[in-house]
């Protein structure tokens, strides 16, 4: 049979189908009761109570970063409160096998895959040593380049899968980094090479003060999986249950060899876009904030687990006592790293022997510094 | 010894080094099952498996965001861009990326890819395949940039640039794939990567070029002899970084030099040159250094190649300027 005209084909009808079958997966409301008992990933005390901690952590190191960026402790800094769910639960998904491509917003999440809290000071101050990813922690250093992070994650899982590894590569981007040439191609190319392959979109409703809604006329970022043919989900980001067995579902396929999976999480960010002069009263409402404000992923699991009598202010105090003291430490140990010389510079630019233009740069900033 | 055209030698060198080392993979648009379209990777598919040797979707900045992924695995990508015209979808992956890779992790990770892209004019292509774009590879930090002008070179030069712990952009001109045979030994064998090879020695002039000037060059070369004028060829071989050390020895013998490129005057790498030798022996000279270039404009509508591209009659209008200055 074919079609007597476009209209009898229904292009409209198609798409809003589709568009309604994306439905947003939760698993915890916003009071903290288990609204999808099928879902409840079941994760032991134990768990429930790290990933708490984590979270409350990542705040308080959030609050901190904020400070210190202010006190010109700290260089580039992007905000993370609101995302905690989002970027905690989904790395709690993770082995230690699995890589990480993070954006520039996702340092939790290479933290949390073990890169020091020192490391990740000097990141942000902008000092090669907080590149310098410790032996045995699958991470990159985050990217600036929204998009990039897409594609080269579709060679790391496509890396694996040719060494037989049974573990993935994960990546994240924002909302706005779903509108880069990159991002298609990531999600197209794994999907053509059944790569094991997280993708996880960050929907935190703006790009700098740009809109969701002028990023693209989809109805969710997660039905753009469907160009790439791969499975896509969309998640309520403020829900730490939820974000966790999404992930944990999508690596479950991945590594059984089933292709990647693209996963929408619906989440905001509090603070401003970075610390670099970002105001976002610019370009967003006090009543968007609050109502987010309400769905705040800390206050739901807080309420969450107290009914199950596993957390309480007293354990929320000790996990923030000790987020400020690391910090502290941390920062005093990034006080110490040496200052950058353009030699050591010279030296991270190629493994082999120096090319002759370098070699005649280096004698002469050598003499230089020796002064 | 056999008779190799460049492009077999080129086959021959990847053949090598699939051999030589499991991590070597070849990947592009149409490599794979196809040989590719100028049959450099004919089958390496068949020889090695489609784990080894394969094609992807259409789409460059993916190419090259797998490239770089893979070398986070260990591997040792040789990706092709199918036209060197197409590098702008892939500046990202190549400048932004692979380039920066082991620098911005302190030393922790590296990216030991090699892409080989074809390019050059004479052969009536159209749009956007025959651009000369080595000069934007040259300007990223980061890179080597490699332009064989034989089939000898090309072999011990890509065998080299596929060992190198850093990526490597390997320039093949189309116009020099099957113009002429070589001897080319059948075992490996390599060229160092950033020396310059004097493809014909002189007294009276030094001309510095590479690519499809080379040939172009020797033939001017051979015509000023005619003339009484001896004139020595250097071919670069690799771009980035220069062979300092052979240009000006080359420069102090003679006094006199053209720096030939096919790309336009504003582009390439020939004002480095100019800028180097000027730095370096300004007091060798006996006359300015000259430049032999394509116009600024864009690369030509096929039909005007001839009219525009660079030629040896180009090379010794200006070499004369240079001899008689």
């Amino acid at each position: 049979m074919v079609a007597k005209n476009v209209k009898q084909l229904g292009p409209v009808e198609i798409l809003q189908e589709i568009e309604e079958k994306f439905e947003m997966f939760q698993i915890l409301n916003e009071e903290g009761k288990i609204v999808n008992k099928d879902a409840d990933p079941k994760l032991s005390d134990e768990d429930l109570t790290e990933l708490m901690r984590r979270m409350v952590y990542t705040r308080i190191l959030d609050q901190r970063s904020i400070s210190l960026n202010r006190q010109g402790r700290l260089g580039f800094y992007a905000p993370t409160a609101g995302q905690e769910a989002s970027q905690l639960a989904s790395q709690f998904a993770l082995k230690k096998e699995d890589f990480i491509l993070p954006g520039y917003r996702d340092v939790p999440q290479i933290i949390w895959h073990g890169l020091p809290l020192s490391q990740a000071f000097l990141f942000s101050r902008g000092h090669f040593m907080g590149n310098q990813i410790p032996e045995g922690v699958n991470v990159l250093p985050p990217q600036i380049i929204i998009g990039a992070q897409f594609v080269q994650a579709a060679g790391v899982a496509l890396g694996m899968q040719k060494r037989g590894k049974k573990s993935v590569a994960v990546t994240y981007t924002g909302d706005g980094g779903s509108s880069q040439g990159d991002f298609y191609e990531g999600i197209n190319f794994a999907g053509a090479f059944k790569s094991p392959a997280i993708f996880i979109v960050q929907n935190n409703q703006f790009a700098i003060s740009t809109p969701r809604e002028l990023q693209t006329a989809a109805k969710t970022i997660a039905q753009k999986g469907i160009a790439a043919g791969i499975p896509s989900v969309l998640v309520d980001g403020m829900d730490p249950l939820a974000v966790y067995v999404a992930t944990r579902d999508a690596r479950e396929r991945a590594v059984n060899g089933e292709g990647p999976t693209l996963i929408e999480t619906l989440c905001y960010r509090y603070g401003p876009h970075t610390m670099a002069g970002d105001d976002p009263t610019r370009y967003r409402t006090s009543e968007t904030d609050s109502e987010w404000e309400k769905k705040d992923p800390l206050v739901r699991f807080r309420a969450y687990l107290e009914t199950k009598k596993l957390w309480d202010e007293e354990k929320e105090n000790a996990v923030i006592e000790q987020a400020k003291e690391e910090i502290k430490a941390a920062i005093k140990t990034a006080d110490g790293a040496p200052k950058q010389k353009v030699t050591d510079l010279m030296e991270f630019m190629y493994g082999d022997e120096m090319p002759f233009n370098l070699k005649e740069q280096y004698e002469l900033y050598k003499e230089k510094e020796s002064k | 010894m056999a008779q190799m055209t460049m492009i077999q030698a080129i086959t021959d060198a990847l053949r090598t080094e699939l051999k030589n080392d499991e991590n070597v993979l070849v990947f592009g648009e149409d490599v794979g099952n196809n040989g590719g379209v100028f049959r450099a990777t004919e089958g390496l598919q068949k020889e090695f498996g489609e784990d080894r040797v394969f094609d992807t979707p259409l789409a460059e900045s993916g190419i090259g965001g797998l490239a770089v992924g893979l070398s986070l695995q260990g591997f040792r990508p040789v990706p092709e861009i199918q036209f060197f015209g197409f590098v702008f979808e892939v500046m990202d992956s190549i400048s932004g990326q692979l380039a920066r890779m082991r620098f911005r992790s302190g030393g922790v990770y590296n990216a030991p890819v090699t892409i080989r892209s074809p390019f050059g004019g004479g052969v009536h292509t159209p749009e956007m395949h025959a651009d000369s774009l080595e000069g934007l590879m040259a300007a990223s930090p980061g890179l080597k940039v490699v332009i064989p002008s034989s089939p000898y070179d090309a072999k011990g030069l890509l065998i080299s640039s596929i060992r190198d712990n850093d990526p490597v952009i390997f320039l093949e001109h189309m116009k020099l794939y099957r113009s002429f045979r070589e001897e080319v030994p059948e075992e490996e064998y390599t060229i160092p990567l950033g020396e310059a090879a004097v493809k014909r020695e002189g007294t009276d002039l030094s001309i510095i070029t590479y690519g499809a000037m080379v040939q172009e060059s020797l033939k001017a070369a051979e015509e000023l002899e005619k003339e009484g004028f001896s004139v020595e060829v250097i071919d670069l071989r690799t771009i980035q970084p220069l062979d300092i050390k052979t240009i000006i020895a080359s420069v102090e013998k003679t006094g006199r030099v053209v720096v030939v490129q096919e790309a336009q005057r504003q582009a390439g790498i020939a004002a480095n040159i100019v800028a180097e030798i000027n730095e370096r022996a300004i007091l060798s000279l006996e006359a300015p250094v000259l430049r032999v270039t394509a116009p600024d404009t864009i690369f030509p509508f096929s039909q005007a190649e001839t009219v525009w591209l660079p030629n040896s009659k180009d090379i010794i209008a200006t070499a004369k300027k240079v001899l008689t200055f």
